[in-house]
């Protein structure tokens, strides 16, 4: 839903004023008004209705140990759901194994740059996706994470729960997922003030001193949301420079409760039954401090989710899958797709059709397996 | 002045149209010292208002204090949801169901009126053999699109099984409850006091935990 004009807010509850963003389309989510607003002198309240997709008939099936498919897709967001389409139209036999349908795309609050939709909700692009492949009967593994891959004529795909599936090629198209901090207490932490959605989680920081972590767009707009409702949002940024849009950068600076820390880092994050404080390291003059706060929003950016193939594909310093314009990577009948791979620019369309052609590019192969 | 303008109307009566049969609402509520009350009552009256097949119940937590104990009610406003045969399955919201929850909501709605889709057969089968008694509260905010999900899959595990209770939990309107179980990332799930669950995870995660317990 587009952000909407000119219309104020009142606090709902004791929590602070929640005010509508202008028409900056932020990539991921965006604070609106989502509970209770005046709309022309109006009480309004609006919902984010994604629920009206049930009635869609589905023939998909569950995936099989015991038999040897044409190709499993690993993935469930655009470019592996693109690739299901893909090869259930070719006739192959297709599985398709992911923890959760819509990878990035559900998470993101307004798509308008995917053709077709002028303005779609990322959840309802997702249901689309997903209707689509249901409609044939693909085997589908859901809720569980891959931990391996092996290579041969016949490729093994083993799930965190120990079982194991058999097919002739791969398709992976596992994307990317956000990078963790990796400092002692992060893990311990999360859910106990260490956060990774703002929009989530702005209004259980109420009134508290919160620090974000990293200064790109992400970053900033996180940094938006919560200086709105925090007592102190303090950004803090690895490098010199914030690296977000100049248009994001301004709005947060029109907030008083906020300061930077430039060329800092956080070395630990502490606190008893919850976050209490980090230490922060000055990468100038290595010199290291404690800071009180009761939540750490940590929006570093991405990285792809390509562990279970180090050793059995070719992947370069990002960790990224390397691929050829045809999707083939460095193993014969392993394919990938998306942002998982080393394909620059990192966009719903595009994944989309490279799950196109790296299905297209699975099915050549097969085709000459059977020849 | 209602909450719902036209266009919200027109979306959830197309919604509501799929109920299958009928359900019951029951709403609980408190005259004083309670400032989310008055504003779910008035959601719980639009949303029945949208069809036939929606029955509304009020109570006061104070004064009828015997309904609210058979229904385990300790806090307003809070909204019990029946089928039609006023079958109780320990679907409960806790505050109100508002922003990206109207989805839970909804969603529950349709599953007790009978419109399910249908469970993978390991996973009903995993469902079907808890036998310990659990409750879950899942501590939700109005603006994550992620909390819905939790809160669906914890109310259809309730569905399916009478050991099983679940409940929404709207964490600004029960801040006592925040600090209590140290909520400060949603969606979060207590379950039986004892374990904890972060984020929407898929139903074989919840189903993990439950059957260690």
């Amino acid at each position: 839903m587009p952000a909407k004009k000119n219309a104020t807010a009142r606090p709902f509850y004791g929590m602070p004023v929640l005010d509508i963003v202008d028409d900056t389309v932020y990539n991921i989510f965006n604070i609106r008004c989502t509970i209770l607003c005046y709309e022309d002198g109006i009480f309004a309240m609006e919902f984010h209705l994604t629920i009206a997709a049930l009635s869609g008939e589905t023939r998909a099936l569950e995936l099989e140990k015991s038999r040897l498919y044409d190709v499993i897709i690993l993935g469930g967001g655009p470019a592996a759901l693109t690739a299901a389409v893909y090869c259930m139209r070719k006739g192959v036999s297709t599985g398709l194994i992911t923890m959760d349908f819509g990878g990035q795309v559900a998470e993101t609050s307004s798509v308008e740059n995917y053709m077709g939709y002028k303005y779609i909700e990322g959840i309802d692009l997702v249901d689309k996706f997903r209707e689509q492949v249901r409609q044939f009967p693909i085997g589908i593994s859901e809720g569980r994470k891959i931990a391996a891959i092996s290579d041969g004529a016949i490729k093994h795909t083993t799930l965190d729960d120990g079982s194991v599936y058999q097919s002739r090629t791969l398709i992976i198209a596992t994307g990317k997922s956000w990078r963790r901090l990796n400092v002692p207490g992060e893990r311990e932490f999360t859910g106990r003030g260490v956060a990774y959605c703002a929009t989530c989680d702005a209004p259980l920081f109420s009134g508290k001193r919160v620090i974000v972590v990293g200064g790109g767009n992400s970053g900033i707009e996180a940094a938006i949301d919560l200086a709105r409702v925090a007592e102190q949002v303090t950004v803090m940024q690895f490098l010199s420079q914030l690296t977000a849009d100049t248009i994001l950068v301004e709005k947060l600076r029109q907030y008083p409760n906020v300061d930077f820390l430039y060329e800092h880092e956080i070395t630990e994050i502490k606190g008893a039954q919850a976050v209490e404080s980090v230490t922060v390291k000055n990468r100038q003059s290595e010199e290291t401090r404690d800071i009180p706060a009761s939540g750490i929003f940590i929006e570093i950016g991405l990285l792809p989710n390509s562990d279970f193939s180090r050793g059995v594909l070719e992947h370069n310093e990002n960790n990224e899958i390397i691929v050829d314009c045809a999707c083939h990577t460095s193993c014969p009948g392993i394919f990938a797709a998306g942002d998982v791979t080393s394909v620059p620019y990192k966009q719903i369309i595009i994944a989309a059709g490279e799950g196109a052609k790296a299905a297209l590019s699975a099915c050549d192969y097969i085709a000459k397996i059977h020849d | 002045m209602p909450l719902f303008n036209d266009e919200i109307k027109k979306q959830l009566s197309a919604i509501v149209s799929q109920l299958e049969n009928g359900v019951t609402i029951v709403f609980f509520t408190q005259e004083i010292e309670c400032p989310a009350c008055s504003d779910t009552h008035s959601f719980v009256q639009e949303i029945a208002g949208l069809s036939d097949r929606l029955t509304l119940r009020i109570y006061d937590l104070v004064k009828d204090s015997e309904t609210a104990a058979r229904y385990g009610i300790d806090k307003v406003p809070a909204i019990a949801l029946l089928d039609n045969a006023d079958n109780d399955y320990g679907i409960r919201f806790y505050g109100m169901p508002g922003g990206y929850e109207i989805n839970s909501f909804l969603g529950a709605l349709l599953e007790i009126s009978g419109k399910k889709q249908p469970l993978a057969a390991p996973v009903a089968g995993r469902i079907a053999a808890i036998k310990k008694d659990i409750h879950m509260q899942v501590f939700v905010s109005l603006s994550c699109p992620y909390c819905p999900g939790a809160v669906s899959t914890a109310h259809r595990l309730a569905l399916e099984n009478s050991h099983i209770r679940a409940d929404m939990v709207e964490s600004t309107t029960f801040p006592h409850l925040m600090v209590k179980y140290n909520v400060s990332s949603v969606p979060k799930t207590i379950i039986n006091e004892t374990h904890e669950l972060i984020g929407a995870q898929p139903i074989e995660k919840f189903l993990d935990i439950l059957e260690k317990i």
